[in-house]
């Protein structure tokens, strides 16, 4: 029970696939200018994540490994073609606001990084679990990246006024720079800085060590 | 997958190695119709659920702009949405249709069925349509008796999408009231663009033509005089597509016919 626990809470902070493993990014940058968009967009991923690693985890042991990724490919793309649909069926606002972004959830490296990492190799309950995890900590980033875009390039927070607009007759001039895409990477910079601070077991060993030429020293 | 009990072919089947060839195509097969299924499926019991919502917006777009409209908006108010006369265009004659039902006109099928649509040649087809319905649907808007409106849909092929919107013409069905992009699926952030209020709202006051000929023109860079509308940067060929299905539907083959009737003051 503790283990499935974990399994669901890892993937929140200490195994976040953005902060961590700096997946998914684009559709990070993309959605976050609202709350609503990221929300949407965070739950159709859960969705599309949970289902996906539920079925290839469910045929795993008849999947031949010449060709387990354009078979996962297929599966999610079809689940991602589903969601679409759905959206466009009953919110189809929403559809409207994610325009191509809900159909790119296909190419989101984390669906196929925890089904070709967990899925293929785990029972269907804990690879869901698992997905769901996954699914989470990414909804995670994106809500808090979106709740900063929001809040300091609109005022507002899910739609609702929260600081009173210089337009308004109040006096919170919104900095337009956070509804442009560099804004979501300086603050998914900051985050990644800030939870690695806080968490010092993430920080990576260097890779290299830059290039520095001995001094030539004049005779 | 279910394994029934009994050693039946399915499971012959499914007993083979992971690396046997007639496996390998089996289960990509398998995966593929199963797929399939679901994606059809799906498309198919959630279109008219998803046709409804884009009908709705259509009508909403229609209502805000028309309700937008200077000298528009309050007379929607007074007489409602019936002040909104909808009729259907023939276009080879130039005049309304009598014989056929606004209400129950479907503009799609009358272009996807050969006997109710035109070929067009290369020449003629600037809106990249291939064929043109014979009949059309337009709307229109009059004030004590007099015509205050025409708002005439129009379509086209963009960059990568057909462009699908309404143009709304003042009485001297020569300036633009408005222009309302509904539909379309050019490239996010460039062409999409054309869907952006700022970019619609310089079309209002600006005049499709000059001694009868149409020459309103969505130009790269800046715009100069009441028959250019400024274009969208990184988005020639959309702005060329706008241009071509305005000068298509407001042409010979399109409403032109019509709104020379109008003019005179025929309907």
């Amino acid at each position: 029970m503790l283990k499935s626990l974990r399994m669901v809470t890892d993937p929140l902070l200490d195994k976040n696939p953005v902060t961590v493993h700096i997946l998914g990014i684009c559709s990070a940058l993309a959605v976050t200018t609202s709350v609503a968009t990221a929300l949407t967009l965070s739950l159709a991923l859960m969705a599309v994540l949970a289902v996906s690693a539920g079925i290839i985890s469910l045929i795993r042991r008849h999947i031949p490994s010449s060709i387990r990724i354009i078979v996962q490919i297929t599966i999610i793309a079809s689940l991602v073609i589903v969601a679409d649909q759905l959206l466009q069926a009953f919110a189809y606002e929403m559809s409207q606001r994610l325009s191509v972004f809900v159909s790119l959830i296909a190419t989101n490296c984390i669906v196929l990084g925890r089904t070709e990492a967990f899925a293929l190799h785990n029972r269907p309950v804990p690879s869901m679990l698992d997905a769901l995890g996954n699914g989470a900590g990414y909804s995670l980033v994106l809500l808090v990246v979106a709740a900063i875009r929001e809040l300091f390039g609109a005022g507002t927070l899910l739609g609702y006024g929260v600081l009173p607009l210089v337009a308004d007759g109040g006096w919170y001039q919104p900095m337009r720079l956070m509804l442009l895409a560099p804004s979501a990477f300086i603050i998914l910079g900051l985050l990644v800085w800030a939870v690695r601070s806080l968490r010092p077991v993430q920080q990576e060993a260097r890779e290299f060590s830059p290039y520095a030429p001995e001094r030539q020293v004049q005779p | 997958m279910a394994e029934p009990r009994s050693s039946g072919p399915w499971r012959r089947f499914l007993a083979r190695p992971n690396t046997d060839r007639v496996k390998t195509v089996g289960v990509a097969l398998l995966v593929a119709v199963a797929c399939g299924l679901s994606v059809s499926t799906a498309a198919v019991l959630l279109r008219p659920l998803i046709e409804a919502n884009v009908a709705a917006e259509r009508q909403a777009l229609m209502s805000a702009m028309l309700a937008g409209l200077p000298g528009i908006g309050p007379i929607l108010e007074e007489a409602g949405a019936d002040a909104v006369e909808q009729v259907v265009v023939d276009l080879d004659a130039g005049a309304i249709a009598g014989g056929i039902d606004p209400a129950g006109f479907d503009q799609a099928a009358i272009a996807a069925d050969p006997q109710t649509s035109t070929a067009l040649s290369r020449a003629e087809d600037l809106a990249g349509i291939g064929r043109r319905e014979n009949f059309a649907q337009a709307y229109m808007v009059r004030r004590d008796g007099e015509l205050a409106l025409v708002v005439l849909p129009v379509y086209g092929n963009g960059y990568q999408s057909t462009i699908r919107a309404y143009l709304a013409l003042e009485a001297d069905l020569a300036t633009v009231a408005a222009f309302t992009v509904y539909e379309q699926g050019e490239t996010p952030g460039l062409g999409s663009r054309i869907t952006e209020p700022a970019w619609q709202a310089q079309w209002a006051g600006k005049s499709v033509s000059r001694d009868g000929e149409v020459v309103i023109e969505v130009v790269r860079g800046t715009a100069d005089g009441p028959y250019e509308v400024d274009g969208i940067s990184g988005a020639s060929v959309t702005g060329y597509a706008v241009t071509d299905m305005l000068h298509f539907w407001l042409g010979p083959r399109g409403f032109g016919p019509w709104l020379d009737r109008l003019r005179m003051g025929g309907a």
